[in-house]
């Protein structure tokens, strides 16, 4: 094979992690079994909102093997969990920040709130412990929804929050909209839910807490999405320790999608207790657990209104959206309504006047926090179903409105902060029809109409800002941290390399598409290259993997670092092959002096830098290993458009989605393989909140009605089609991959999509409106409400 | 799971003395009551085993009667050559139970001693008129299914098999809960010796035979006959997933589809 064979940039190379998730040997947190380790278990509140009278632990304290029972008043010296973003309100305030312990002190405010920690010898006796332990409650009532939360009258969940708010925040020129809206020749308003989701990851959260009597060190497992982050969080903020006194380690996770990105009581409490017991601590989720307790998604309720001109020219936007925090802020709660909601809401199009007024309330529900696409789901829900609505109601149309209004000039400054680099968004729309065939829809709806059934078609033209983000923006809007990426690039004396990167893969498959970047580099196998992620004790630092942000950022660190291997490199080959080092070129794995045929292969470079016989040590250090953080300077933008065609059975409003045409814009491509199943899972994960998921706690008493898969529908193989996938390239311009990033886009396009067909379809009958998830008795419902 | 006393029986007497003695609970295939252990639901206190009586085991036709032992589960039933010719709906019933790892562990016995109002075989033993065999006796299905999780059987009783008579024509066609697969609704419709039999599972909270279309399909055996009743929702269950409106419009739909899938 020749040196340019091992460019595999734009490969679909096959990952090198399936064999080890395939054959069974990753390990996951649940697989780290310290010697003498014992077991956690969570008593949880099983009451909505309650103040604590007393708790007894005494008989648990006795139980067999229980080692120790803890509550929320033994945390002394513990802080609650912080929030790593600061939203100012539009009046000039900070956010209400209630404290949030690691264990319920005084109050229980959802159902799941922790009361106790127990440990003992086993997972059973921790649990028969904790049905030993008797709490004396006065129940309060409760509230779950958050427009219900802003009512007079409440149930007040924080006494430093009064009237459940968290924040009103505003973003856009109020009067520039309002004016727009004067001037409108159409207006089209909408009430928009969108729906509550919980993430379920296939793997469950889960830790393993040590403490080292030794070096009074501790080192946590824990499916996380950023450990160094975590380990921040954890040890400045909440329980007073020296970062070099804690190595967090995210081994294998088995998915995130947002869950596992934020700080949670139980790890904390494990970190914590480790060291009152002496001994390792494990804790795995139960399913049921996972329910009740991993961070929530979405739970908007929005009113948007879109103003237009007679020819369908959009001309100003007005949205109003209560969010829901759930009972506590988690990590990054507060940012999720607001700078990656309301920024969106331009999408692809050029609106001259956009304002957004979004009030976050809490409930006693569990938090929420970013849910894949995080925000930007919310957002394109909120444009799209204005776009397709406008569209039918003034007889345009979805195509021909969305070219009217498209972005057309680039760079394209936003009325809602952001600055878009680059895009194209009429070829996505053009291959997506293409891919959906939307000319022959029309003899599919004859052909369905003649079996009985309703045929809808239904656009979507999304757009997200990803590679989160140049830190003076993020903190000039409130982040409490900077967002850039550390890679670092070891390379061994014989050649081989070791990669360190801050991102962390729960499913991405970085070790594949990172080597593919380094060994394309350096012109060495992939084979040859390693990827070290998840272990503060390992990697300088990270921040972390969410937001589609990984190869944009994460990868352009690597690149970073790359760049400094081959700088110091080329110093090292100039000395060797006696040249000028402005007259050596690196390319195809080899140092060549530029015009001749001498040459240095890396490996032989490589070797030198560590047995440095004949080397430069007057004027260059030995070792190849070089670290480097990238800050992006802008966000990145991947747009597309999804168009979804689905079939509805009146008879019983099941909605069959029938053909599902995703095109969308990355940037550049390093794998497409491992692209094309980021957007498949994306898909299936948007189809899910359309169709089927929907969390739902009782209005009255607060208890989790979906708490299990025999409530919680989630989407399977076949309630998805076979989808049609494509890629229109328009590469970012400000980083050098040129990446934008893909993780989330299927999440983002796919809700609206496949509702606008779902209202397309239902029109026929009369439904205006309908909610997700379009499940078959709302459907039915909504076109028994038709008919009467 | 709470701690249990485990008993592996080693013929349907001792299994039922020990049920008598410890007032445990019986498992078959375990899809059901292993899984309200691990959540703590069910707290048995002695399970005794019943995988190891082989005359539980199997499938035979005898005349016009096809007999299915209580621990034949429900990918064995559904594999049957001898179901598949004898009552195709019974095998296709079986097949789209649960998932592959519980037709594979779950049995018929299993499902009918549990007698969960969405569970799919309760509607075809009352549909097909069949006899449910005990360590006691015969039980007729109208006899057999008193309420919710309740059964005719008493505490020490277990299924030894069911008997079948092969009906003219019937079929099944169930509705989905979305998240949970079980019958939202599902209908039994079949043509028997004894008249036409419509049975429902999952609308209500047990099992139950349709009067109201069994007379309409009396008189026509026909799709449009079926889809004319009105159910009323008045008993009917509602939840998340469906209100009692929308399941008693179901019956009368999934009925319809039966019909015409029973050819």
């Amino acid at each position: 094979m020749g040196a340019s064979d091992l460019n595999s940039i734009g490969q679909s190379v096959r990952r090198k992690e399936d064999y080890r998730f395939l054959t069974g040997s990753g390990q996951y947190t649940d697989d780290i079994n310290p010697q003498h380790h014992t077991h956690a278990y969570f008593l949880r509140s099983p009451h909505a909102h309650a103040r604590i009278r007393s708790i007894d632990t005494a008989k648990a304290k006795t139980g067999p093997g229980v080692i120790a029972v803890c509550t929320g008043d033994d945390l002394t010296g513990v802080n609650g969990l912080p929030c790593g973003w600061l939203i100012t309100g539009t009046d000039g305030q900070p956010m209400k920040e209630p404290p949030h312990p690691i264990l319920a002190q005084g109050k229980v405010r959802y159902v799941g709130d922790g009361v106790a920690l127990i440990v003992a010898e086993t997972p059973d006796q921790a649990k028969d412990a904790a049905e030993l332990i008797s709490v004396d409650y006065e129940v309060l009532p409760a509230v779950v929804n958050p427009a219900e939360a802003l009512k007079k009258g409440a149930p007040a969940i924080h006494d430093g929050a009064p009237g459940n708010k968290c924040y009103t925040w505003a973003l856009g020129d109020k009067a520039a909209a309002d004016a727009a809206f004067a001037a409108a020749a159409h207006v089209t308003r909408l009430d928009i839910v969108n729906n509550r989701l919980i993430p379920n990851a296939i793997e469950p959260r889960a830790a393993v807490a040590s403490y080292s009597r030794a070096d009074d060190s501790y080192t946590l497992y824990v499916t996380s999405q950023n450990p160094h982050v975590e380990r921040l969080l954890m040890t400045a903020f909440v329980l007073g320790l020296p970062e070099t006194k804690v190595r967090v380690i995210a081994p294998d996770v088995g998915g995130g999608f947002g869950s596992k990105i934020y700080l949670y009581p139980e790890e904390t409490a494990l970190v914590w207790a480790s060291k009152r017991v002496n001994r390792p601590i494990k804790w795995t989720a139960e399913r049921s657990e996972s329910f009740l307790s991993d961070a929530h998604g979405r739970d908007h309720v929005t009113h948007a209104e879109l103003a237009l001109d007679k020819d369908g020219k959009f001309l100003g936007m007005r949205v109003q959206t209560t969010a829901a925090m759930g009972a506590y802020l988690s990590t990054f709660a507060s940012c999720i309504p607001t700078i990656l909601y309301a920024t969106l809401l331009a999408g692809q199009y050029a609106t001259p006047a956009i304002w957004c007024e979004v009030t976050a309330v809490f409930t006693n529900t569990a938090p929420v926090d970013a849910y894949r696409g995080a925000g930007r789901p919310e957002a394109t829900y909120v444009v799209e179903r204005l776009v397709h609505a406008a569209a039918a109601e003034m007889g345009i149309a979805q195509d021909e409105i969305r070219r009217r209004n498209f972005i057309h000039k680039f760079p394209y400054q936003t009325p809602v902060a952001l600055l878009y680099d680059v895009g194209d968004y009429d070829a996505c729309l053009d291959e997506a029809m293409k891919m959906a065939d939307t000319r022959g829809f029309a003899a599919r709806k004859a052909e369905a109409a003649k079996r009985g059934k309703l045929r809808g078609l239904g656009y979507a033209s999304y757009i997200e800002a990803c590679g989160l983000a140049p830190s003076n923006i993020a903190g000039a809007l409130g982040a409490r941290a900077g967002l850039f990426e550390a890679g670092q690039v070891r390379v061994n004396p014989t050649g081989g390399v070791t990669v360190f990167t801050g991102s962390h893969s729960h499913g991405q498959g970085h070790e594949t598409t990172f080597s593919q970047i380094v060994a394309s580099r350096l012109g060495i196998p992939i084979e040859s290259v390693e990827i070290v992620h998840g272990d503060t004790g390992r990697v300088p630092f990270g921040m972390g993997t969410y937001g589609s942000r990984s190869l944009a950022v994460g990868g352009t660190a690597i690149v970073k670092a790359l760049d400094k291997v081959i700088a110091k490199g080329r110093k090292i080959a100039a000395h060797l092959l006696e040249a000028a080092e402005a007259d050596v070129e690196f390319g195809d794995g080899k140092f060549t002096v530029a015009g001749t045929d001498r040459s240095k292969t890396f490996g032989e470079v490589a070797l030198t830098a560590y047995v440095p016989h004949n080397y430069p040590l007057d004027k260059l250090e030995p070792g190849l290993d070089e670290t480097a953080f990238y800050d992006p300077t802008n966000f990145t933008f991947p747009a597309g458009t999804h168009i979804c065609e689905v079939e509805v059975d009146p008879e019983t409003g099941v909605v069959q989605v029938v053909n599902f045409s995703a095109c969308d814009d990355f940037g550049n491509i390093i794998n497409p393989m491992i692209v094309e199943g980021q957007v498949h899972g994306g898909l299936a994960q948007g189809i899910g909140q359309a169709l089927l998921e929907q969390c739902v706690y009782d209005k009255d008493s607060g208890q989790l009605l979906t708490g299990s898969y025999m409530d919680y529908a989630m989407p399977r193989a076949d309630d998805l089609p076979s989808f049609k996938v494509a890629t229109k390239v328009t590469p970012c311009t400000h980083n050098p991959l040129g990446a934008k990033g893909c993780g989330e886009a299927g999440a983002i396009g796919s809700p609206a999509a496949l509702m606008n067909a779902v209202h397309d379809a239902l029109s026929a009958a009369g439904v205006t409106y309908i909610d997700m998830p379009a499940t078959p008795h709302r459907v039915w419902s909504a076109l028994q409400s038709a008919r009467t | 799971m709470y701690a249990i006393e485990y008993q592996r029986a080693k013929s349907i007497a001792e299994a039922a003395a020990a049920l008598a003695r410890t007032g445990g609970k019986a498992l078959a295939g375990g899809q059901s009551l292993v899984g309200a252990m691990k959540l703590r639901l069910a707290n048995p206190g002695t399970v005794v085993d019943l995988s190891g009586l082989a005359e539980l085991k199997g499938i035979k036709k005898e005349g016009d009667a096809l007999t299915i032992g209580a621990l034949t589960t429900h990918a064995e039933v559904a594999a049957s050559a001898v179901v598949r010719q004898a009552i195709p709906a019974l095998a296709a019933l079986a097949e789209g139970i649960g998932d592959r790892q519980v037709r594979n562990r779950g049995t018929i016995g299993g499902s009918l001693a549990n007698n969960d109002p969405a569970a799919d075989y309760p509607a075809a033993v009352l549909a097909l008129n069949a006899t449910v065999l005990t360590n006691k006796r015969k039980i007729a299905a109208d006899d057999f299914f008193k309420g919710m999780y309740e059964t005719a059987l008493a505490a020490d009783e277990i299924i030894t098999a069911v008997t079948f008579p092969v009906p003219k024509k019937a079929a099944y066609v169930k509705f989905p809960n979305p998240a949970s697969r079980f019958a939202l609704v599902g209908v039994f419709v079949a043509q028997t010796g004894a008249g036409v039999r419509v049975a429902v599972t999952g609308a209500a909270p047990h099992v139950h035979r349709s009067s109201a279309i069994e007379a309409a399909l009396a008189k026509s055996f026909t799709a449009d006959a079926a889809k004319a009743v009105k159910i009323p929702p008045d008993s009917l269950n509602t939840d998340l997933h469906g209100s009692a409106e929308y399941r008693a419009h179901l019956v009368s739909v999934l009925a319809a589809r039966a019909v015409t899938a029973a050819g």
